[in-house]
């Protein structure tokens, strides 16, 4: 005999999990009792939210889907934001949650929500089992559910009883057959000929690159068919690191808060190649970003988002993967006209600027710009959320490595969390967190899972003492009038450090930091950094 | 413009909530919804009649189609389709005036299907305009009591929404 927190185990060891973040309670108490035993690592989080946000990161660093765990009511009602911001970035994870006895169900017991309810409008998809029996399936099919298709988290919802009770024996079914879910991959050989003939007849096309490629997997191929065509390639927030911020075709983030040449680039083409973006009101916030004639390709593996957001004339759905090889075998010979290739060169050259540096004060946008060359060349860089995002987004010179941030949820706290889990999921690689004193103690709790874990990771706080972003959207809407964007008793993050037996050091100048910083980035302990900056420095 | 959708699901707990929550989280308004078992007892067929744009209709039936239980989304084309409607509209009736509601009833091939001292309940299953043609008709009498089920919807000659 089995019993179903056991076999809740083994339905993660079969899909090959070796690391869970979460948090225990009542109901969710007999798989906490069973994976005790188990070569599944446990990471232990401070609260919820953040459990969900490490799966994230481990998952968009590791390729596979990551497994958050919390207990009935407010333990899985804490997991909501990390899900629905996993959701709005098709992150693939898998939430297990605890849930009061069957019988009890809908009668308002202790911790009991309704968190299949809650959480309808941010997962893929969810369950809530109603046999133990129904537990490898179920598993099976939120694997499978997660990672495929245009990806993103599913919910496990398991009552205290379904976990209790035993069956005959185990076994982890090989394949799902959903009936309703069998998403198109292959994109339509047709409209792939379509696409080439209008790229072969463009003058001044340009390649908008989105998260989508990333979670294809498809980064060396893309880079092979815009070396291949000369196309230059803008990104949306979530696609920065398909290509090195160095490249020549690279122009950087487009939208509100991106690079003019970016913007400039997209407004005056003639055809513009969307691959797996959404392209979102940040990205593209009004039609006349983009010329009238101006001709869009969209490639994405949900049909739903082509055509949601720009008119579209020539859309292709299926995964990246397999259109950007049809699209390189299918191409030819064709080269950008000359004339767009230098007319963007020159622009780049053109809005380039260094920012100005207030003494006394580190200049945040230039020492992130230098982050780069102290790190190793597959180091990840995780922004939080506000104007440390935006510095992160347009000067971070990536390499090889990854930059995690939250694109489409904007969820302030998400950088510490999510370091956490890219440290999991990649143990060698240089984990950075750069994040604001507002989003910092939204997650600082999480410093005692970075020292009880021993795990390396760097974190760079930009202290302005104001919530930057909207007291910038206050300067620039609302008079200058400051209300509540400036942080009144802080702690002293020094000694927030000390407290968590951390190594630490404060910056007033570019020098100092680096300085600082070229001593640590490579040692295999935590740090902070405390960067005191100027609190007028501009989100651009 | 006034659209129909047949929607086949998965018959399994929540679909309902998941599809008439998509219909609110995203603005769009529903006329009527109807549903029902199918001929395999596994799978249900949801009616939608909905108002919106070619937009509207395009992102609903993309957003439907995500949804995991959801196995096939169909539009039904203008004038290639049998709808039906039941309607029980309980009216006012006091002796003087029944033969005159009986009279109407008969003329629009509804049926009388309860009667009381001062009232009559008709019965109706017809399109969605006939019916309320025949709430129009019954009106001036005064209705105390309406029950519809929504439009059930079925394609014309051999085309069939199946799995």
């Amino acid at each position: 005999m089995i019993s179903g927190a056991e076999i809740m185990v083994k339905c993660l060891e079969a899909e090959g999990v070796d690391v869970v973040f979460g948090y225990p309670g009542a109901t969710i108490c007999p798989f906490y009792d069973k994976i005790y035993d188990s070569d599944i690592r446990h990471i232990l989080v401070r609260q919820e939210q953040n459990a969900a946000h490490m799966a994230s990161g481990y998952s968009r660093c590791s390729g596979r889907p990551g497994v958050c765990v919390a207990t009935s009511g407010p333990g899985a009602t804490n997991l909501i934001t990390g899900i629905a911001t996993a959701y709005t970035d098709s992150i693939p994870l898998i939430a297990i949650t605890g849930q009061v006895r069957s019988e009890l169900l809908g009668r308002d017991v202790f911790q009991e929500a309704d968190i299949t309810g809650a959480c309808e409008p941010f997962v893929k998809h969810s369950y809530i089992v109603k046999k133990t029996a129904d537990l490898p399936r179920v598993f099976k099919e939120a694997f499978y559910i997660a990672s495929t298709g245009r990806k993103g988290p599913v919910l496990i919802d398991i009552p205290m009883d379904i976990q209790e009770n035993e069956i005959e024996s185990f076994e982890y079914p090989e394949s799902v057959n959903i009936i309703g879910y069998k998403p198109n991959t292959k994109g339509h050989t047709m409209q792939v000929r379509r696409a080439v003939e209008a790229i072969r007849n463009s003058k001044r096309p340009v390649i908008v690159s989105g998260g989508g490629v990333l979670l294809s997997g498809v980064k060396p191929k893309f880079r092979k068919f815009a070396e291949k065509t000369q196309i230059p390639v803008i990104s949306t927030m979530m696609g920065i690191g398909v290509m090195p911020s160095e490249h020549e075709l690279y122009l950087g983030m487009l939208g509100t808060h991106g690079k003019t040449v970016a913007n400039r680039a997209l407004h005056d083409a003639d055809l513009v190649i969307v691959c797996g973006a959404r392209l979102g009101d940040r990205a593209v916030a009004s039609p006349h970003q983009m010329s009238e004639n101006t001709l869009v390709i969209h490639i994405d593996i949900d049909p739903a988002e082509i055509g949601k957001n720009v008119k579209t004339e020539i859309p292709i759905v299926g995964d990246m993967k397999n259109v950007m090889n049809m699209l390189l075998d299918t191409i030819g010979d064709y080269v950008v006209p000359n004339q767009w290739q230098e007319t963007v060169k020159t622009w780049k050259k053109d809005f380039f600027r260094n920012p100005p540096v207030f003494d006394g004060f580190v200049e945040p946008r230039t020492l992130v710009a230098h982050l780069s060359s102290m790190l190793r060349s597959k180091a990840i860089l995780v922004a939080d959320v506000g104007q440390n995002q935006i510095w992160c987004a347009n000067n971070f010179r990536i390499r090889d490595g990854r930059f995690l941030t939250t694109g489409g949820m904007g969820t302030m706290g998400y950088s510490i969390p999510a370091a956490v889990g890219a440290k999991f999921a990649r143990p060698t690689r240089d984990v950075v967190v750069v994040c604001g004193d507002g989003s910092f103690q939204m997650s600082m709790n999480e410093l005692a899972t970075i020292k009880g874990n021993d795990l390396a990771i760097k974190i760079i706080i930009m202290r302005n003492h104001r919530l930057g972003m909207v007291r910038e959207l206050q300067d620039k809407n609302y008079n200058c009038r400051h209300s509540a964007t400036v942080l009144q008793g802080d702690p002293d993050f020094l000694k927030i450090a000390e407290a968590y037996g951390i190594d630490h050091a404060e910056a007033n100048s570019n020098e100092e930091a680096e300085s600082i910083l070229k001593g640590v980035v490579k040692s295999d302990k935590p740090f902070i950094l405390v960067c005191n900056v100027y609190p007028d420095t501009p989100s651009i | 413009m006034q659209y129909t959708l047949s929607i086949l699901v998965e018959n399994q707990a929540g679909v309902l909530s998941k599809i008439s929550g998509l219909f609110s989280r995203r603005g769009f308004n529903i006329d009527s919804l109807a549903v029902g078992v199918t001929n395999d007892p596994g799978v249900s067929r949801i009616t939608i009649v909905a108002n919106g744009d070619e937009y509207v209709i395009e992102q609903l039936e993309k957003q439907l189609n995500k949804v995991i239980p959801v196995i096939k989304v169909k539009r039904l084309n203008d004038g290639d389709f049998i709808s039906r409607e039941l309607i029980l509209i309980k009216v006012h009736c006091a002796a003087s005036k029944r033969s005159e509601i009986i009279k109407t009833a008969e003329i629009m091939q509804a049926k009388i299907v309860d009667v009381a001292q001062s009232c009559v309940t008709v019965e109706y299953c017809e399109t969605a305009s006939r019916v309320e043609t025949l709430i129009d008709l019954l009106r001036p009498y005064g209705i105390r009591e309406i029950v519809r089920t929504g439009t059930v919807a079925i394609d014309k000659g051999t085309a069939a929404v199946s799995v």
